[in-house]
């Protein structure tokens, strides 16, 4: 059994495991043996949850250098830990740094990088990764040909799943020999963003997402997210006045998402919109614009005025649940 | 040495048009490439290199802009789009034996091209490009080159030779900073990119292209391609085209319709 290494950031969130690696540690377990490589401590409690995910291995630096450039050094981390244990693939998220950190590993390691994974399989002698290209017109199945696949996977690839009996680890502490580039771009200051208290887009089952026809008034959006349990989201149009956060926008520069359902609201449905959302299961338009071409790719559209529609659905679940 | 004159890099990429349908083709499974453009994403590279430029009195104080491209004879078109906003020279890089590389293919072709181009200080880019839209070239090309890499900027700034620039990550916004030569992806958030004028466009008719192939940049053709790619597209299928569903228009209940759509698919 090859090594698969799952690289895990524990610099900003310290002491657990994310829900994402946990899904990346199930996929690794599948195909070989699982290895841990972890930017920063290994909390005894972080060590507990990597051993019951079968964790054999756990290579860990808490060098400084880490947390105070970008991305690099992390991928020089990664690169030298991977190599060191003769992994056959590497697999990170598929955050903007899990990506970069994937690219870099590529480049020293002379290994094949594909990004933005759906889902990961064994072939029983390779990982063959799924994903959706050209704005979710194709789903391609793409595999490394170099000795190691260094592989991004998005969140809920697989349902995370304890090993069948826990292990304890290994733990080995690697000193990094980080290239001078590599300590280059200084991070000066970093601010925590504030938290909206809804799911996260890429997590949520349900989005509602507002576009410039809210005109500034976020409030009819927001109270059909909360009455659904749904992640709020925005077109470029809404973020760019300021309304709302651009952390919130969706679409080909913004977050691509793809959940059960999307309700489009005020949002007419230009190509870099549909681009981030059109993979949603299921999506409920609503646009006083007969003519909008959101509709062309709605299951239900409302041709009516938002501020009408979407107060008058609130209170209507409201009165259905009692 | 304080605000000397600049020797700046843009990756400029020929893109299929997101307006029309996009397909896969042939064995490999690449891409398609007729009715293509320059890279919207990348119309934000090149103005926050001109934006700096400008800023050292543009390309009569001796400050370089190069518009580089990878592609085949059709991807001048992104060069010469790029030389009529206001690149000062463009560099195609073209070759059969490229059909078909991954990024890793790529980078290692635009990495050469780039040394043919003596000291550069900054290579810029945009966050993604619009057809393969991994981000993962940057990001590539920063480590080939040993160049400092700061990615997804939403704001660039020079000072002397220090670059600062924003980037806002969903957890953290932050500030990076790094001296020249550097690599910086820019976000469409970074800036207004302009159009091209009337005198942009007669100006770039003398604007020098200089074209390469592998062998110029001493690459063979097992480097690159197919044959040098480390990934490989092993199936593909399209997926079937989303079409509209029931329209309704208000007439004071729809809100109510919505829920009863709601509560049929199991949604409340
Ligand atoms: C490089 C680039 C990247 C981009 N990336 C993105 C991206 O990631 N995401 C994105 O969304 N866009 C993106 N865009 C912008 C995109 O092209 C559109 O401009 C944008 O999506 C339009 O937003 P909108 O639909 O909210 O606004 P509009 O197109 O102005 O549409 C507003 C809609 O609201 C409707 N409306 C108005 N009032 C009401 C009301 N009271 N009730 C119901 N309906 C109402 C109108 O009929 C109209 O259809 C990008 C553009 C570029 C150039």
């Amino acid at each position: 059994m090859t090594a698969i290494v799952v690289y895990i950031d524990q610099l900003d969130a310290s002491g657990k495991l994310s829900v994402t690696a946990t899904q990346l540690l199930t996929v690794a377990r599948g195909a070989g043996e699982a290895v841990a490589v972890v930017a920063g401590g290994v909390a005894p409690e972080l060590l507990n949850e990597l051993g019951a995910y079968g964790v054999s291995r756990v290579l860990h630096s808490e060098q400084a250098e880490l947390g105070q450039f970008l991305v690099a050094p992390k991928a020089d981390l990664v690169a030298q830990a991977a190599a060191a244990v003769a992994a056959s693939a590497v697999l990170v998220d598929n955050s903007a740094a899990g990506k970069e950190i994937a690219a870099r590993v590529g480049v020293a390691l002379n290994a094949g990088v594909i990004t933005d994974a759906v889902s990961v399989s064994y072939d029983g002698e390779a990982l063959v990764a799924h994903k959706s290209v050209l704005a979710g017109s194709y789903t391609v199945e793409a595999r490394a040909t170099s000795a190691v696949a260094v592989i991004s996977v998005k969140a809920h690839s697989v349902e995370a799943a304890p090993a069948a009996a826990a292990v304890i680890p290994a733990v080995e502490l690697v000193d990094v020999a980080f290239a001078p580039s590599s300590l280059a771009a200084r991070v000066v200051t970093r601010t925590p963003r504030a938290a909206s208290g809804r799911p996260e887009l890429e997590d949520a089952r349900i989005i509602v997402a507002g576009g410039r026809g809210v005109d500034g008034d976020f409030t009819p959006v927001e109270e059909l997210a909360d009455v659904l349990g749904a992640a709020v989201g925005a077109s470029r149009a809404a973020t760019d006045a300021g309304w709302i956060s651009h952390a919130s926008q969706v679409g080909q520069t913004g977050k691509k998402v793809s959940p059960q359902l999307y309700i489009s609201v005020g949002i007419s449905g230009a190509i870099q919109q549909k681009a981030g959302m059109q993979t949603s299961k299921l999506i409920v338009a609503v646009n006083k614009d007969a003519e909008s071409p959101i509709f062309e790719i709605a299951d239900f559209g409302i041709v009516g005025d938002l501020f009408k529609v979407l107060p008058q659905a609130v209170e209507e679940i409201k009165k259905r649940r009692g | 040495m304080e605000n000397s004159a600049l020797n700046i890099v843009v990756l400029v990429k020929y893109v299929p048009d997101a307006q029309f349908d996009r397909h896969l083709t042939g064995d490999a499974r690449t891409l398609d490439r007729s009715e293509s453009i320059l890279s919207e994403l990348d119309e934000y590279a090149l103005e926050a290199a001109l934006a700096l430029t400008d800023a050292r009195g543009g390309a009569k104080a001796g400050n370089v802009v190069t518009a580089l491209t990878l592609g085949p004879a059709s991807a001048a078109a992104a060069v010469k789009k790029s030389l009529q906003i206001g690149a000062t020279q463009g560099l195609h890089v073209t070759d059969d034996a490229l059909a078909g590389s991954d990024a890793s293919a790529t980078s290692l072709a635009l990495a050469a091209a780039i040394k043919t181009l003596g000291p550069v200080d900054l290579v810029i880019t945009g966050m993604a490009s619009t057809d393969g839209e991994t981000s993962i070239i940057p990001a590539q090309l920063a480590a080939r080159l040993g160049l400092a890499q700061i990615t997804f900027a939403s704001s660039l700034e020079l000072d002397g030779t220090t670059v600062s620039a924003r980037r806002d990550g969903d957890d953290f916004s932050e500030e990076i900073q790094a001296t020249l030569p550097a690599l910086v992806s820019v976000t469409d958030q970074a800036n207004d990119p302009r159009y091209p004028n009337f005198k942009g466009i007669l100006a770039a008719k003398k604007k020098k292209v200089t074209t390469v192939s592998l062998a110029d940049l001493g690459l063979a053709a097992s480097d690159v391609g197919l044959a040098g790619s480390l990934t490989r597209v092993t199936a593909a299928a399209e997926r079937p085209a989303r079409t509209a569903g029931t329209i309704i228009t208000d007439s004071g209940d729809a809100g109510i319709q919505l829920v009863d759509f709601l509560a049929a698919q199991k949604l409340i």
